[in-house]
């Protein structure tokens, strides 16, 4: 139709490869993408699997941002590709696997440990009363108020890009991370929680809370508008009110590897 | 292929259906049964994030609305194919999946005072659809999946793809699967299954579904031996955003939105004079596909779709924001349109599969210890047409009954033998036959043309003449050369994942077409212009598939009629 009066634009999309599956051998591939308006760089990039080179390793399901599986270094950023419209680049796209995740093969990375960290925070509802939790003729009741307290942290689709842009998570491999961290807010700020001195103890670590120094890299990456920094600092906040309110040291123990005498 | 892993209950899927199945199987064994996962994405990947308005159940009897009423919307909504035990079933056990979901975290939106909020959707006498803004999927699947990571006997197999289930006289015996991450080939032993991967949408292109939601897990019964039920009832959403498919929630009809032709006419007035936009789907789809056909819809330049509006603007900034922020987010980062200041361009697209495996109202398939549940389950509770808000509903309901009815089954069993030489047999097929296979062509455009020709045959209005041709144009490319691999990699290959999911689009897509042509009438959300009225006297009844080498061997059986009589439908 309209396009066809004038050449196609095309996009030159470049994406780093894994060479035989093994994490060694790395380089890049360079497809020549014919531009369609609205395309995203997963279009792109199915368009290249699909029609080009079928051994390009992707993972994607939903395509309107929402499973969370696309995450991947678009020209240096951490980015969802089906979230990315490929016409806010010129001409030439680059993609990445994710920093700070174990890489599995081309553009995927392996989460298991992501997935785990998430698990150890405890995000789920703790009740005391746990046999009354499991059962369910009324509501606990919420306000509308108390539900706006922890929504926005709620929004997280687990794609992990925060970790992969915080500058922590790049220095210090056992960081819990933006992610778990902000979900353990998440669970600690929600009105019907009572568990939240759990959770407490497994960020009020050396390589928990802490760690954190506000850089605000995963805020600024959250295809969700989530604000983990944020997160992350009402939940030290929590942390030092439990430590008071239990008598404990305001002061973090400092680990015997830091402590100079 | 390597160790046998060892389950008293395997659940295929994770997505809401699958994970409250999971939960269920934990706590009814109080924490003993061995329950595997086993999921091509993610676990929290599933599609079941992507569902956006509501989950119906009745809360309220005090402010007027009735477990009644939300039973005979359904079978209405139907249009008298539901059985309707089941759907007397599913009515009342939904409620306490409301108040169980609210104690296990999940955000749902609150009234002034503090209770859980409900919108209207369509087909429904009463504002029954409760939400959590409109990401009302995502938040189920959070509070599912962040609540099952508190029990230590579920154990997650995420990113393995299941190639058949293991059957033996009659028995589910396990089934087989491939480790995506390492390519490695593994038979699970297992006394119970349940098949919950969800509907067969992506057999077309204009769908609301995610690229994972092809029919795997239909397929992998139907090969077993189970029927599927009803699959020629597919639904096609009013609100699909051009040109990319993704979904418009029906709650932004049920806040107010209304539909606009060429003319700025409010067309649903004339096909709906009292529901108007909130008729149910299927009347809503056919309003829409006739007023394009009448040459009352928009072109879109770029692509030749046509379309109409979703016009959102009177509703206000301040009530899109709150309650429909994700489809704002939505238009505007995929259209380029704020809701705020202009109409949405949509169209009818490819949203829901009525049919499925044949199933109980205890969930339980034909085969012997083998269950299912959810989008990729026909009970059925959704007949010729589902309404709004019921799928999310179904899912609840019958992943609990699932898990809870596996895991019985499974714990009371004896252990029993297992035939390796199928595991051998399938190990073959998909190895040799397949990974090795050879080929001209690029099986990724056989799998578009499948989808091409499902929107173009099996569309919101059908004919005998379309689908005959639909089959042929079906069959004569199953012969085509496309059963290869071009990636030998071992690692994570999804180009032999997505040829193996091309013969579970065959398999289902032959059933779709089939089905809808030997059933000659227009019942729900199967329109046929050369037959258009309902015929009770021959029609109503389900159909069931079974699979045969030479095509699918079609059957039918009686629908469950409790009280309700068919009568005709009006909105």
């Amino acid at each position: 139709m309209q396009g066809n009066a004038s050449p196609q634009r095309i996009i030159q999309l470049k994406v780093r490869r894994t060479r035989s599956g093994s994490n060694l051998d790395k380089d890049f591939s360079i497809f020549e993408i014919p531009y369609e308006p609205g395309m995203t760089v997963l279009g792109a990039l199915l368009y290249a699997k699909e029609k080009i080179d079928h051994s390009i390793a992707i993972r994607y399901s939903c395509r309107m941002a929402c499973c969370g599986s696309c995450g991947m270094k678009i020209n240096g950023l951490p980015k969802l590709a089906c979230y990315t419209q490929a016409a806010d680049y010129n001409t030439s796209i680059t993609v990445e696997p994710l920093d700070h995740y174990p890489l599995i093969r081309d553009l995927v990375t392996n989460f298991e440990g992501f997935f785990q960290v998430h698990r150890s925070i405890h995000p789920f509802l703790i009740r005391r009363n746990a046999q009354e939790q499991e059962t369910s003729e009324s509501e606990y009741g919420q306000s509308a108020r108390e539900l706006e307290d922890f929504l926005q942290f709620s929004y997280c689709i687990k794609c992990g890009l925060c970790n992969a842009a915080c500058p922590t998570s790049a220095t210090d491999s056992l960081f819990t991370g933006p992610q778990a961290l902000a979900q353990a807010y998440r669970y600690s700020a929600d009105s019907r929680d009572e568990g939240q001195i759990d959770r407490i103890e497994t960020i009020d670590t050396e390589h928990g809370v802490w760690r954190c120094h506000f850089a605000g890299a995963c805020s600024f990456v959250c295809p969700k508008g989530v604000d983990p920094a944020l997160g992350i600092q009402r939940l030290k906040r929590l942390t030092m009110l439990r430590r008071q309110k239990t008598g404990a040291p305001l002061m973090p123990k400092r680990p015997a590897s830091g402590t100079k005498t | 292929m390597t160790e046998i892993e060892s389950y008293d209950i395997v659940i295929v899927g994770s997505g809401i259906a699958g994970l409250r199945a999971a939960i269920e199987a934990a706590r009814v064994s109080e924490g003993k049964a061995r329950i595997a996962v086993v999921t091509k994405v993610q676990a929290m990947r599933s599609h079941s994030v992507s569902a956006e308005g509501g989950t119906a159940a009745v809360l309220y009897t005090d402010r007027g609305d009735s477990l009644e009423s939300h039973i005979y919307d359904t079978i209405k909504g139907s249009d008298y194919l539901a059985d309707q035990d089941a759907v007397e079933f599913f009515v009342n056990s939904m409620p306490s999946e409301i108040y169980q979901l609210e104690h296990w975290g999940m955000p749902w939106s609150r009234t002034e005072d503090g209770r859980i909020a409900q919108r209207n959707f369509g087909g429904y006498s009463y504002p029954r659809a409760t939400f959590a803004g409109d990401r009302v999927g995502f938040f189920e699947m959070q509070t599912l999946y962040d609540t099952s990571r508190k029990f230590d006997n579920i154990e997650f197999f995420q990113e393995w793809y299941v190639t058949s289930l293991i059957v033996k006289n009659n028995t589910f015996r396990g089934l087989t699967a491939i480790d995506l991450k390492s390519g490695e080939y593994h038979p699970f032993r297992a006394n119970a299954g349940i098949i919950a991967t969800g509907g067969a949408g992506r057999l077309y292109r204009f769908a609301t579904y995610g690229y994972s939601s092809t029919p795997d897990g239909l397929s992998l019964a139907y090969r077993a031996g189970v029927p599927v039920e009803d699959m020629e009832f597919v639904q096609f959403h009013p609100t699909g955003l051009i040109p990319s498919g993704v979904l418009i929630t029906e709650g932004a009809r049920g806040d107010g939105a209304i539909l606009i032709n060429k003319k700025g006419e409010r067309f649903m007035k004339k096909y709906a004079p009292e529901k108007v936009e909130l008729a149910s789907r299927d009347v809503v789809s056919r309003g829409m596909i006739t007023e394009i056909q009448e040459g009352n819809g928009f072109t879109d330049p770029v692509t030749g779709m046509e379309y109409l509006l979703l016009d959102l603007r009177h509703l206000g900034a301040e009530k899109i924001k709150d309650r429909l922020s994700g489809i704002r987010e939505i238009a505007i980062k995929f259209k380029g349109i704020d809701p705020i200041k202009e109409p949405l361009p949509v169209r009818p697209v490819c949203h829901y599969t009525m049919g499925g495996i044949k199933t109980n109202t205890k969930t339980e398939t034909p085969i012997i210890g083998l269950f299912s549940a959810g989008e990729a389950a026909c009970v059925s509770i959704n007949g010729a047409n589902r309404l709004g808000a019921n799928s999310t509903a179904e899912c609840l309901v019958f992943g609990s009954v699932a898990g809870a009815a596996a895991v019985r089954f499974a714990t009371t069993r004896d252990s029993h033998d297992f035939p390796y030489d199928n595991v051998a047999q399938e190990e073959k097929r998909i190895f040799d036959d397949i990974f090795h296979g050879s080929g001209e062509e690029n099986p990724y455009d056989i799998h578009n043309q499948v989808q091409t020709l499902m929107d173009k045959y099996a569309y919101v209005y059908r004919s005998g003449e379309g689908l005959e041709s639909g089959l042929r144009e079906l069959r004569e490319l199953r012969t085509r050369s496309w059963r290869h691999v071009d990636d030998q990699v071992k690692e994570y290959n999804t180009n032999f994942v997505n040829v193996l999911e091309l013969e579970s689009m065959f398999d289902v897509a032959e059933v779709v077409l089939a089905g809808a042509l030997s059933r000659t009438e227009s019942r729900g959300a199967h329109s046929r212009l050369d037959y258009p009225e309902r015929n009770d006297k021959e029609w109503l009844k389900h159909t069931l598939a079974y699979f045969d080498p030479n095509g699918p061997r079609l059957e039918y059986s009686p629908v469950t009629i409790t009280k309700y009589t068919p009568t005709e439908r009006h909105y």
